[in-house]
């Protein structure tokens, strides 16, 4: 059975509607590190919409502030200036509601892919016993790791760990999820299967997800909206919707349609990546 | 997924062994290998300089040590021309001093050091307070604190206790302590997005993340325990090894000297061996950590 099979087959992960995915709103959100004088502003008056039930890519140079915007909206940070809305209400710190799936990985290393997939039930103390047990288990063999329940993540694969940590948001039921360059660090090969396996997790919950990457290509393949900012203090220059049919199909890539998006991403991308190379040099 | 299932199966041609067997296999297997052997030249090595030395060609000062054929005629005989042998009651009273001193201490020093090191790692405002006043005591040497603590405790027990424990409390607190700050930030930031309670957290992250770090110091720290334990029965004891080396120093029988020493030094290895075993057992992750970078 391959990957696609594995994420089409699972029947009792959700049942999709527009009630399990929140709208998340950046209204003029504003921040900056350092000190004072210093005032090294990393977002300027960003205002992004994420509409409920769509997968939004956020694509910009790399250090633009990408990942402060995924702090922001996990509720880790706070912004200096502005809010964050989900379902047009102010968030306070982090919540089931919105999952994180972090750079590189972040299941913990002390606890079996088992126990990191139930971690966050059983510390809220919602679940428990056998019904969480089934429940964890279920969703593993779903995503393909029902042999490696009991493994610690060092002893499994890149694209394992990734798939786990996908388990692990997934069974608390959030109505956003947020990839933070979740694939980054796979191999090309990995990386393509995880990406065919995270859309047909998509195209079935219709959950709301913004998923954050620096790669045009993988922006196209996924993106309903995709949003391309620039370089720092970070603005929004342009959001494209992506018209490509669903469910989507690597082929996909290699239509007219999907070249002039590129083209398009990547003029705006090349220019602000050269104004940060002057700077560099 | 078949295909994997099929890799893991064919791991298992061989049954594995059981009881003794097992054992038997391991010591083959450690003997097949080159370390034993190196570790066996060390050894002898060693042993055959310090017979060059003391009785071979009797080098000038080293005459007046005994060489390991002295040495080992009167720790293995039944009657010892210098009182201290594996036959005399006394050797294992000063042992079992020893020994029941570091249990003490040891234990003592970890049950405070550790949850004081976590506490600090974890919380800001309990740093603020404690570090500080630790990292100016800390730097003051065990021998400095000999007068203080015969001064302030009753008998010989006690400050020989007190000065074993306070050394070895400095390390783990602060091993503990840096294990906390060497906890990913992104395994808090998870927990807290999964909805764990503050408690939650320091018991699912920051205990089982600072492990490694807290077993490293307390294999510092036994080690610890065990020179300032003996520098503190030197001055202030009545039994035990250091007490032992002292005493045969004082009477001028350099035998029972050099037996007291390597006894300490055996010891002191598997006490150390001891608390790493305990560590390995504890945190199979990181065993398994290790494993995979090859180490």
């Amino acid at each position: 059975m391959s990957l696609r099979d594995f994420a089409r087959s699972k029947d009792n992960l959700n049942n999709s509607g527009l009630n399990n995915a929140s709208s998340v709103t950046l209204r003029d959100v504003s921040k900056s590190y350092g000190e004072e004088w210093l005032s090294d502003d990393v977002l300027k008056d960003v205002s992004i919409d994420f509409p409920a039930g769509e997968l939004t890519v956020i694509v910009g140079p790399s250090g633009c502030g990408k990942s402060t915007l995924v702090n922001l909206m996990a509720g880790f940070e706070q912004p200096d200036k502005g809010q964050v809305l989900v379902n047009g209400e102010v968030i306070h710190g982090p919540a089931k509601d919105r999952m994180v799936v972090f750079q590189e990985t972040a299941l913990i290393p002390w606890q079996t892919t088992f126990e990191n997939v139930i971690f966050g039930p059983k510390m809220r103390g919602e679940k428990s016993g056998k019904a969480l047990k089934d429940e964890a288990e279920a969703l593993l063999v779903k995503v393909g790791l029902g042999e490696f329940i009991h493994k610690y993540p060092i002893q499994l694969s890149g694209g394992m760990q990734r798939r786990a940590e996908l388990a692990r948001a997934l069974i608390n039921e959030p109505t956003v999820m947020i990839m933070d360059e979740p694939f980054r660090g796979l191999d090309a090969m990995s990386r393509s299967l995880m990406q065919e396996f995270f859309l047909d997790l998509f195209e079935e919950n219709k959950k709301t997800n913004i998923f954050v990457t620096s790669e045009v290509d993988e922006a196209i393949f996924l993106a309903d909206n995709l949003v391309i900012l620039s370089n720092k203090p970070t603005t929004v220059q342009k959001v494209l919707k992506i018209k490509l049919p669903r469910p989507r199909d690597y082929k996909m890539l290699t239509s007219a349609e999907a070249f002039e998006y590129k083209r398009e991403a990547l003029e705006l991308l090349h220019d602000e990546a050269m104004k940060s190379f002057a700077v560099l040099k | 997924m078949s295909a994997s299932s099929q890799a893991t199966n064919g791991q298992n041609k061989i049954a594995k062994p059981q009881g003794f067997d097992l054992l038997i296999y391991r010591v083959k297997k450690y003997f097949g290998r080159l370390d034993p052997y190196l570790t066996i030249l060390g050894i002898g090595l060693w042993l055959f300089t310090y017979w060059v030395l003391c009785e071979g060609l009797q080098v000038w000062r080293f005459t007046k040590l005994p060489g390991p054929v002295a040495v080992s005629k009167d720790w293995f005989s039944t009657t010892p021309f210098q009182g201290i042998s594996i036959f005399t009651a006394e050797y294992y009273d000063h042992i079992a001093v020893s020994c029941r001193r570091i249990l003490i201490a040891f234990g003592i020093a970890t049950a405070l050091g550790v949850p004081l090191g976590l506490f600090m790692g974890w919380s800001r405002s309990i740093r603020d307070y404690i570090f500080p006043l630790i990292e100016v005591l800390r730097p003051i040497p065990i021998l400095a604190w000999v007068p203080l603590s015969i001064l302030l405790l009753p008998g010989f027990e006690w400050p020989v206790l007190f000065l074993a424990t306070l050394a070895s409390f400095f390390v783990t607190t602060l091993n503990a302590m840096l294990g906390v700050d060497s906890i990913d930030e992104e395994y808090f930031r998870a927990a807290g997005c999964l909805g764990s309670s503050r408690w939650d957290v320091f018991m699912n992250v920051v205990v089982p993340g600072a492990l490694p770090f807290i077993f490293t110091g307390l294999q510092i720290s036994i080690g610890v325990a065990w020179f300032s334990l003996v520098a503190a029965e030197m001055v202030s004891g009545d039994l035990g090894l250091g007490y032992l080396i002292v005493d045969a120093y004082m009477n001028n029988v350099t035998v029972p000297m050099v037996i007291a020493m390597i006894t300490l030094g055996f010891i002191g290895y598997f006490s150390s061996a001891l608390v790493r075993m305990l560590g390995n057992k504890l945190m199979a992750w990181h065993v398994k950590e290790l494993n995979q970078q090859g180490r």
